[in-house]
């Protein structure tokens, strides 16, 4: 591989969300010494953990030029269901509650690709719609009462740990293992991008899905993957998020779509389609949390937060759309 | 049915041999009949107005439709059942017209994308992808960084991509559907170089073009169609001008040069335009009959009068001066209100609605005329739209079906017609006839000067230099974003390309 050039990569995207990111870390640090610590970066972990598995779902699809609105409704119908139904038939398996998950997860998915990869739906109507309908039939068929108690083995996950630091304090920070979830996904979606010809695929049909068609490319197919292996990985997300929180909620999730899909453009995903990367969104997410729950600590009042979070949507999104301008209308070789 | 020797090579040398091909859409025919035979080591010219059946005859040809009656011989074997794949495999790639490319992936991977594809690789060997890439420059002496991303290409660029990864491919008979639409004289010079260098190796090239000056230069042999029927083909030596458009348009056009019976007061003066970055102190006078051409190279500022002119970005400083009264348009509105109307370069995306009926589109700029009290007087809008798709010559069945459904010559019409029912005092038309055909191209010709003569100022913004010598009796020269000189319409052509670059001109 040639070398890219160096102020290339000192300007890409990725970096310069890394150098916010350090400003952000930095200033935090000087006004509360105790942010810069080992123990911030594990609940940092903590709170990006099911936020990072949406937000690389979401990624996929948008490169693949749809969006998905509907991933925390299906988030919602995958923990609260499998749960649901365990407590009612006094069931306790983890395996079966992960199973149940993934499943409705990939059913709901299903449903999306059908509604846009064959009846071809607008991507954005036809998620909001699989979000409606799902969120009206939890409340229809289970009402909105959440569960807080977990079968045993189930809620014993969120006991087993990755690793523990002890503080100097002597206060124990842990590492669930659930971590490992959007680890392994980051590295499978990582590799799957960029080596394989489906993931190729992915970015061709975002690109351009009649040039795609015409290669030889089965967008059909393609869509299909995208929006089913996404709703798959939401359901187990969200069986993550049900053990991380101890209890089943039926709503919980509800509303964090534009966080997700905001944490992906910032990441140098262009909403357009067939560009981003794994990378910008590990890192998109890391600068949302921290705005999210860090910057309390920089003396940032929490009802400023919102308007905080908004600020830096309309401001990273805007960068990512200049720069795709600037190359869009700038000098041509 | 065969009328004459001359349509085929030896069949030794002979790629592919069409013969008697029908194919009708829903009763419809678009081809009725046609032969065709392209040879290896030789560029054949597929010519044809719109509507003729070439992008059918070219999608019978990759597999894309399926011909309902006739044979297709590829290297003397005839096919039965033939599809998209089928073509590919035994060497047809076409190059369509926006290329196919993918604009967020590298050059490299563009190149070597559906090779992968073909040979149904599932994992990526980007060793191999930039090797391909590679070797596909150099069977043409092409360079490019193999890594830059497609859409930070030119479109020359783009299109050398779609062809590198046809010559990848493997390809027997390469053919690009309207290569030059969007090229500049000079990267078409270019193009022509690298299908000559394609062509002397031995490969079949048909090319899909309606701009007869690049067909003589390019064409070794020539078919042409006409309302989806066979009309001629041979040797491009066999053709001389008058043959062609007769064989293309199936009628005679006499090209007369337009001199205005007389030249009139005063329409339109313009003192010293600028805007900066675009073109800088710009004077000209237009007079009541004049035809006036405006021409440069992309970039020289021409189509930035216009668009100045009409308000779309509008003059930094100048005086623009209409029958006599000084006028200021800072807007679209400002430029309507003074009955200036303007044909704008891309008419798909400025100038139509293209999914809205001709009715609609006629009308479209001069809706607050037919108003009665609140609702639209529909009668008179019908009869007036009617009115002028048969003064201008808009074939169509009715002023119903959407704009998407005509050629690009009649949606030109359309749009003049537009400009026309607002009754303009003048007219700017910017490239009003790329992509129209030839017999169109005069139909709009014949309406710009009849308006000329009836008093309205036309002015005409152009690269068509043959257009520009036929019909402006002036034409202005910009070079730079400035006013470079004026030559009268009777000007050599060659004489105003060295203008227009910048050449001294011989003496």
């Amino acid at each position: 591989m040639k070398k890219k050039s160096v102020s290339g990569i000192l300007t890409s995207n990725q970096m310069i969300l890394l150098y916010i990111i350090v400003v952000l870390c930095v200033l935090i640090g000087t006004r509360n010494q105790a942010f810069l610590s080992v123990s911030t970066a594990i609940t940092l972990c903590r709170a990006m953990l099911v936020t990072l598995c949406f937000a690389v779902c979401e990624m996929l699809i948008i490169i693949s030029g749809g969006i998905d609105v509907s991933f925390p409704a299906i988030a919602c119908a995958a923990l609260f269901i499998p749960i649901k139904i365990m407590t009612d038939a006094d069931l306790d398996s983890v395996p079966l509650a992960f199973g149940m998950a993934i499943l409705i997860g990939l059913i709901f998915g299903a449903f999306n690709a059908l509604l846009i990869a064959h009846i071809q739906l607008p991507p954005l109507i036809a998620t909001l719609g699989t979000s409606s309908i799902i969120n009206g039939g939890l409340l229809v068929f289970f009402g909105s009462r959440e569960i807080s108690n977990l079968p045993d083995s189930v809620d014993a996950i969120s006991k087993q740990y990755l690793f523990t630091y002890t503080a100097p304090t002597g206060f124990e920070y842990k590492l669930t293992i659930l971590f490992l979830i959007p680890i392994l996904l980051c590295v499978f979606v990582a590799v799957l991008l960029r080596y394989t010809m489906l993931g190729r695929g992915i970015y061709a049909v975002g690109g351009d899905a009649n040039a795609a068609r015409i290669a030889g490319f089965n967008v059909r197919r393609i869509r299909v993957f995208a929006y089913t292996f996404s709703g798959a990985v939401t359901g187990l997300a969200a069986m993550a998020y049900c053990i991380l929180m101890r209890t089943a909620n039926p709503k919980n999730l509800m509303g964090s779509e534009m966080m997700v899909i905001a944490a992906v453009v910032v990441g140098g995903t262009r909403i357009t389609g067939g560009h981003g990367g794994v990378l910008g969104t590990i890192l998109g997410v890391c600068l949302i949390t921290l705005i999210q729950n860090n910057l309390i600590m920089l003396g940032v009042p929490t009802y400023w937060q919102k308007f905080v979070v908004g600020l830096v949507i309309v401001l990273g999104t805007s960068i990512t759309s200049l720069r795709a301008k600037r190359i869009a209308q700038g000098p041509k070789v | 049915m065969l009328p004459s020797g001359k349509r085929g090579g030896t069949v030794a040398n002979t790629f592919l041999e069409l013969r008697g091909i029908r194919k009708s859409f829903g009763g419809v025919d678009a081809l009725k009949d046609v032969d065709l035979t392209i040879n290896f080591g030789e560029v054949h010219c597929l010519a044809g107005e719109n509507g003729s059946g070439k992008s059918t005859l070219i999608k019978v040809i990759s597999g894309a439709h399926a011909a309902d009656a006739g044979s297709i011989r590829i290297e003397g074997k005839t096919v039965g059942k033939f599809r998209p794949i089928d073509a590919i495999r035994r060497g047809i790639q076409v190059i369509y017209q926006d290329f196919a490319v993918f604009p967020n992936l590298t050059v490299m991977e563009n190149i070597a994308m559906n090779r992968q594809l073909m040979t149904g690789a599932r994992v990526v060997d980007w060793k191999k992808v930039r090797a391909l890439a590679l070797e596909a420059m150099e069977r043409i002496g092409a360079h490019m960084d193999p890594e830059l991303p497609v859409e930070r290409l030119s479109v020359a660029n783009k299109q050398l991509v779609a062809i590198l990864r046809a010559i990848i491919n493997d390809a027997k008979l390469l053919i690009l559907d309207e290569p030059t639409t969007a090229l500049t004289a000079r990267e078409v010079e270019k193009l022509f170089s690298i299908v000559r260098t394609l062509r002397d190796r031995g490969m079949a090239i048909m090319i899909v073009n309606h701009k007869l000056d690049e067909i003589y230069e390019i064409a070794d042999t020539l078919t042409i169609l006409r309302n989806g029927a066979y009309v001629s083909s041979g040797n491009i030596r066999e053709y001389d001008r008058r043959r062609f458009v007769h064989d293309l348009t199936g009628r005679e056009i006499a090209q007369v040069q337009y001199r205005p019976s007389e030249v009139g007061e005063e329409v339109l003066r313009v003192e010293h335009l600028t805007r900066k970055g675009a073109f800088e102190d710009v004077s000209f006078t237009l007079r009541r009959g004049d035809v006036l051409g405006i021409t440069g190279l992309l970039g020289s500022g021409r189509g930035e009068i216009g668009d100045a002119l009409f308000g779309v970005q509008p003059a930094d400083s100048g005086k623009i001066i209409l029958n006599g009264k000084e006028i200021h348009i800072r807007y679209i509105s400002d430029a309507m209100e003074n009955n200036i109307a303007y044909v704008p370069e891309d008419r798909l995306t400025q100038g139509l609605f293209l999914d809205r009926s001709i009715l609609d589109n006629t009308m479209a700029a001069s809706l607050s005329a037919y108003f009665r009290g609140l609702s639209l007087d529909q009668q008179a809008l019908r009869r007036d739209s009617e009115g002028w798709v048969e003064k201008i010559g808009v074939v169509a069945p009715s002023v119903d079906p959407p704009i998407r459904t005509l050629s690009g010559g009649n949606q030109q019409k359309v749009v003049i017609a537009k400009w026309l029912n607002t009754k303009p005092k003048l007219l700017v038309l910017n490239g009003p006839t790329v992509g129209v055909d030839v017999g169109a191209k005069a139909d709009i010709h014949r309406i710009l000067r009849d308006l000329a003569q009836e008093g309205v100022g036309i002015i005409v913004i152009s690269d068509d230099l043959p257009e520009l010598i036929d019909n402006c009796n002036r034409i202005l020269v910009m070079r730079n974003g400035r006013l470079e000189s004026e030559v009268a319409g009777d000007c050599d052509e060659s004489r105003l390309a060295d203008l227009l670059s910048g050449r001294e001109a011989s003496a």
